[in-house]
């Protein structure tokens, strides 16, 4: 399996062309703005807090306060806009331009080429959320207790969330040859997942409510912001990671197929 | 080293080939002529593993190309007629990719990119970004792309296209260097460049093979006679008959009607009548302007295998489209 020159190739290209750089740049923005929201608010309830010792049962930690919040927004934003942009060029673009009649030609196998683009895309995400470790960080020195174990479940719980957003992704990207086509078709299929919990509410507790319940990509997350690694949580990702890799290794294979 | 049989693609109801045959034996340099749409593309498709084959079979270097695809890809240098590249790549770490992925070693890398880029006349170009390159060094990085991990089957589809005539003459003379070592199959529509290049060809028409063969065999083929051009001072009815009586003249054509003395005089294949009738011209007292053999080209091959109706309107017999060889 050679998925080291695709990685390679892969990371060039992301860090060559714009995108790269458009999507560090804006993702940092917007979560530096979420985090000065957030911890301006913090700040303000926990004099409050000080004031009235009515508040003063309520538990005003920075995990719960500060963390939580911002690791659903990452969470959010990764949804709503990161994901289908970082990976709807995989697989798209490389049909547009033809190089994929040069790359399935090579004697490397469909599945070294979709494991090469999906771990570059992987590696990009994890600069990301390490550069919003900036956040607890500043946290812990402005002299805040830090979680740590919550901080660590917060990662990977956004870890998984994101491994399983981006196969989503590059599922979508193997469609087509539409950039466009790739990125709405992400969002659409991520936004399902995303709202798909809120049937169970009008189903109460039929049997089917708990399956919309459990198929929901939020309600999976939950446990995670909590400090709490839930092993059927991490099953859920793991599981809606893999069917979508293999997905679109059918999609990939299925041109060889085609008689 | 390629063997094709009875290959066959259909796209939805339109057929691009049907039931086309050939072979290539190693270190040969085969052209593979059609005119657009002819489905020359189609077949190097299938040969590159790209995609598959409604029907028939297909082999290079003794693999089948649908059953042990990753053999037969090891063994190739593919360069599609769109030169599919990755703009945001600069060309030698674009080329160090390619290489890589076909299972060069690290230490061999750097010499075999150097290598390529040398043959393919990019070396100084090797630092900018592909995307910023012209039509005719982007042909190149494709070619050197092809050529990097040195294999032994070539599929070149329109090499030359794009290039200018300085560049088109070099990557002939790249091309036409290949040969022995390398296995070369290159389509194109441009003919002299097949005579050039080539040792033999596959025309292709309509989805069909039509004539294939060593080229001077075809032409033997379809023009079995030889031809001279005969031009004197001045028209002499006596001078056609004269030259009909040479031995072995099958038939003299006035060429020109307007006074002037040209004549075409075919005679039997490898019989040259030239020196008769320059001995005819001496007794006669014909003064000779010109005297010379008619070439027959690939391209007249060509036109009368592809637009065969078309010949055929003026007179010229058809020949029966060359059987594949099995």
């Amino acid at each position: 399996m050679r998925v080291w020159p695709i990685f390679k190739k892969e990371m060039r290209i992301f860090f060559t062309s714009v995108v790269a750089y458009v999507i560090l740049a804006i993702f940092l923005l917007v979560m530096g703005w979420f985090f000065s929201q957030i911890f301006q608010y913090y700040a303000q309830a926990t004099v409050r807090a000080g004031m009235s010792p009515m508040m003063g049962q309520q538990d005003l930690n920075t995990t719960d306060g500060i963390l939580r919040p911002l690791f659903s927004n990452i969470a959010v934003i990764l949804l709503l806009s990161l994901m289908p942009l970082l990976t709807m060029r995989l697989f798209a673009e490389e049909r547009r331009s033809g190089t994929i009649e040069l790359l399935l030609t090579y004697p490397i196998r469909d599945g070294a080429v979709l494991l090469g683009k999906y771990t570059a895309a992987l590696a990009f995400y994890g600069i990301l959320l390490a550069l919003t470790l900036l956040y607890p960080l500043m946290i812990f020195y402005m002299g805040g207790r830090v979680e740590w174990g919550a901080v660590l479940t917060g990662y990977v719980g956004l870890l998984l969330l994101g491994s399983a957003f981006m196969a989503v992704g590059l599922f979508a990207s193997s469609l087509t040859e539409n950039q466009i086509v790739a990125a709405v078709t992400t969002f659409g299929i991520l936004l399902m997942f995303w709202v798909i919990g809120w049937g169970a509410d009008a189903a109460g507790g039929a049997w089917w409510g708990k399956l919309l319940q459990h198929l929901s990509i939020t309600d999976h997350f939950e446990s995670f912001g909590k400090g709490v690694f839930e092993t059927k949580d991490i099953i859920y990702y793991v599981d809606f990671t893999l069917l979508a890799l293999f997905l679109t290794l059918r999609s990939l294979e299925a041109r060889r197929w085609k008689g | 080293m390629i063997e094709v049989q009875n290959l066959t693609k259909h796209y939805g109801p339109v057929t691009a080939i049907q039931d086309v045959s050939f072979r290539v034996a190693p270190g040969e340099v085969v052209g593979f002529l059609g005119p657009n749409g002819a489905g020359k593309s189609t077949t190097m498709r299938i040969l590159s593993c790209f995609m598959p084959a409604s029907g028939g079979t297909a082999r290079v270097a003794g693999y089948d190309v649908f059953r042990d695809s990753m053999e037969v890809r090891k063994r190739i240098g593919y360069l599609p007629e769109s030169v599919p590249l990755y703009n945001e790549m600069r060309v030698a770490p674009y080329l160090d990719f390619v290489a890589e992925v076909k299972g060069v070693g690290r230490g061999e890398r750097r010499r075999r990119v150097a290598d390529a880029m040398d043959r393919c006349l990019i070396a100084d170009v090797q630092n900018r970004l592909i995307g910023t390159l012209s039509k005719g060094y982007r042909q190149r990085v494709g070619l050197a792309q092809a050529l990097v991990s040195d294999p032994h089957v070539l599929i070149l589809d329109e090499p030359t296209i794009g290039l200018d005539p300085r560049q088109i003459a070099e990557i002939r003379a790249l091309i036409k260097s290949l040969a022995g070592e390398h296995t070369v199959i290159l389509s194109t529509h441009i003919l002299p460049e097949v005579s050039m290049v080539c040792s033999s060809v596959v025309i292709i028409n309509k989805g069909t093979i039509v004539a294939q063969g060593p080229i001077d065999m075809l032409v033997e083929q379809f023009f079995p006679s030889s031809r001279v051009e005969v031009e004197l001072a001045k028209a002499d009815p006596a001078a056609r008959a004269a030259m009909r009586a040479i031995p072995g003249v099958v038939g003299v054509t006035e060429l020109s009607a307007d006074g002037g003395g040209r004549y075409l005089v075919e005679s039997a294949r490898g019989r040259d009548v030239r020196a008769e009738i320059f001995q005819l011209a001496a007794d006669q007292h014909w003064s000779l302007r010109e005297l010379r053999r008619v070439g027959m080209t690939l391209e007249e091959v060509f036109m009368r295998v592809v637009a065969g109706e078309e010949t055929a309107l003026d007179g010229a017999p058809v020949e029966p489209p060359v059987e594949p060889k099995p």
